[in-house]
């Protein structure tokens, strides 16, 4: 990789991790080049900047890689620490931050992939399982603003981009977001508002398009 | 009078000892509470309630969990040593890399351990792989941090005195210095500083441990750390 000046994001268009290193660049105002990769044929670039894990996103910044969406998220922050400050900044608050953001990469995901994934029994126990996860959710952002409080701050960015693949969890396992967690429905709405997520997000439809596409390719059905 | 940063956890865990090391390197007075993971406190549950596991660090009545958000916390709320560094650039290597540890050095090797057949052949090739890589950021340093210990050293902590204990009871050798001789050396090292020497807990009583939990561990491949 030329040592390029400049920034640059390797994605894929409906990734939701790609999409938390895209609305922390929006929010610092951050230029930068994005280049959408195919992930059945990855681009030599992807290849060479993220060796180990061959994954997606992958930010590069003055030629040097960055990989891990939250890491990014954080690099994010750190270098462009003048402009709308993600991390809080006490140690604390810190700590409190990475621990969330952390419980939406270990369970979100996951739990929502088995929503589409599987059926009957194991489907209805990820859904209890994603109606705990919300709830636990509902209960930490309480009456807050944002999860950041009054600033939308860095568990947003983890948690948000998850917010369009809603509807694809209510189609497919049949139960309302809105319903269990009012509160972080109104939150994802609010959320929305923000330039940064509006023009990030995927539209819900598209992501359950997706998620269809993924299930006749798995043979889901 | 108490002591106001608390550490919950057990000697046999290597992710306690990540926090401890941590705690040491800051040179901070701190009450450690052994928790029997069989038997988990009160505390551990108040403090805890959401994954209920150790490390736990209660500052000020504040808990703070995960083992490297705990090193995290510790180094910034501490002064003194710097456990991550200081340039955003390297920080975020530091924290790939430990990343990359729990999620595919530690995981592979446990696996090794505790299956046979061809699973276990699998298993021993991906940690075979992994080791590779690790030892490869060494890159002719020390330790993984430079001159002195950091992040990713704490995170490699089982593999620097775990590991052999483990390998010794399940009857493999997969870290061995004829095959990662920059790794080998730099897990005596990283045994020899004083933080993390006051840490461990005597290899012969870790051995036994694990010797005896032995059959259980093959049977559920769940961790027993106490």
């Amino acid at each position: 990789m030329a040592s390029e000046k400049g920034v640059m994001l390797l994605d894929f268009w409906v990734s939701p991790f790609g999409q938390r290193a895209r609305i922390a660049l929006a929010e610092k105002g951050v230029q930068y080049e994005y280049k959408e990769e195919n992930l059945t044929e990855k681009s030599e670039l992807l290849l060479k900047a993220n060796p180990v894990h061959k994954k997606i996103p992958v930010l590069i910044h003055d030629g040097k890689p960055v990989c891990e969406s939250l890491i990014i998220v954080e690099y994010i922050d750190e270098v462009w620490s003048d402009k709308a400050p993600l991390m809080p900044s006490d140690p604390y608050q810190r700590a409190q931050a990475r621990f969330w953001a952390d419980f939406v990469d270990k369970k979100v995901y996951d739990c929502g992939s088995r929503l589409w994934k599987l059926k009957g029994e194991e489907q209805q126990a990820a859904k209890k399982e994603m109606i705990e996860i919300l709830q636990l959710l509902e209960a930490q952002l309480g009456d807050k603003k944002y999860f950041g409080g009054d600033s939308f701050g860095f568990v947003d960015v983890a948690f948000v981009p998850f917010t369009s693949w809603f509807y694809s969890y209510e189609t497919c396992a049949n139960f309302s977001v809105e319903g269990v967690a009012p509160k972080v429905a109104q939150w994802a709405k609010r959320c929305l508002e923000r330039e940064s997520v509006a023009k990030t997000l995927s539209d819900p439809k598209k992501v359950y398009e997706f998620v269809c596409f993924l299930k006749k390719k798995f043979g889901v059905e | 009078m108490a002591e106001t940063v608390k550490l919950l956890g057990t000697k046999g865990s290597p992710y306690s000892h990540r926090a401890e090391v941590a705690l040491r390197l800051k040179e901070v007075n701190f009450e450690f509470l052994h928790e029997d993971l069989a038997h988990k406190s009160d505390m551990l549950l108040r403090y805890n309630p959401i994954h209920k596991k150790i490390p736990v660090l209660v500052h000020e009545e504040k808990s703070i969990v995960e083992s490297l958000i705990v090193v995290e916390y510790v180094h910034e709320a501490f002064n003194g040593y710097a456990i991550l560094p200081s340039d955003p650039y390297e920080r975020a290597m530091a924290r790939i890399w430990a990343r990359y540890i729990d999620e595919k050095v530690i995981p592979a090797f446990w696996m090794s351990c505790w299956t046979d057949g061809e699973m276990q052949k699998g298993f021993i090739g991906q940690a075979k792989e992994a080791l590779t890589i690790l030892e490869s950021q060494l890159k002719g340093k020390k330790f993984f941090g430079g001159d002195s210990i950091g992040f990713v050293d704490l995170a490699a902590g089982m593999v620097a005195f775990w590991f052999g204990i483990l390998q010794e009871v399940a009857g493999i050798s997969l870290l061995n210095e004829e095959d990662y001789p920059v790794l080998c050396r730099w897990a005596d090292d990283y045994c020899s500083v004083e933080a993390v020497k006051e840490s461990l807990l005597d290899r012969k009583l870790l051995v036994a441990h694990f010797a005896s939990k032995k059959e259980k561990i093959f049977a559920t491949k769940a961790p027993v750390y106490d």
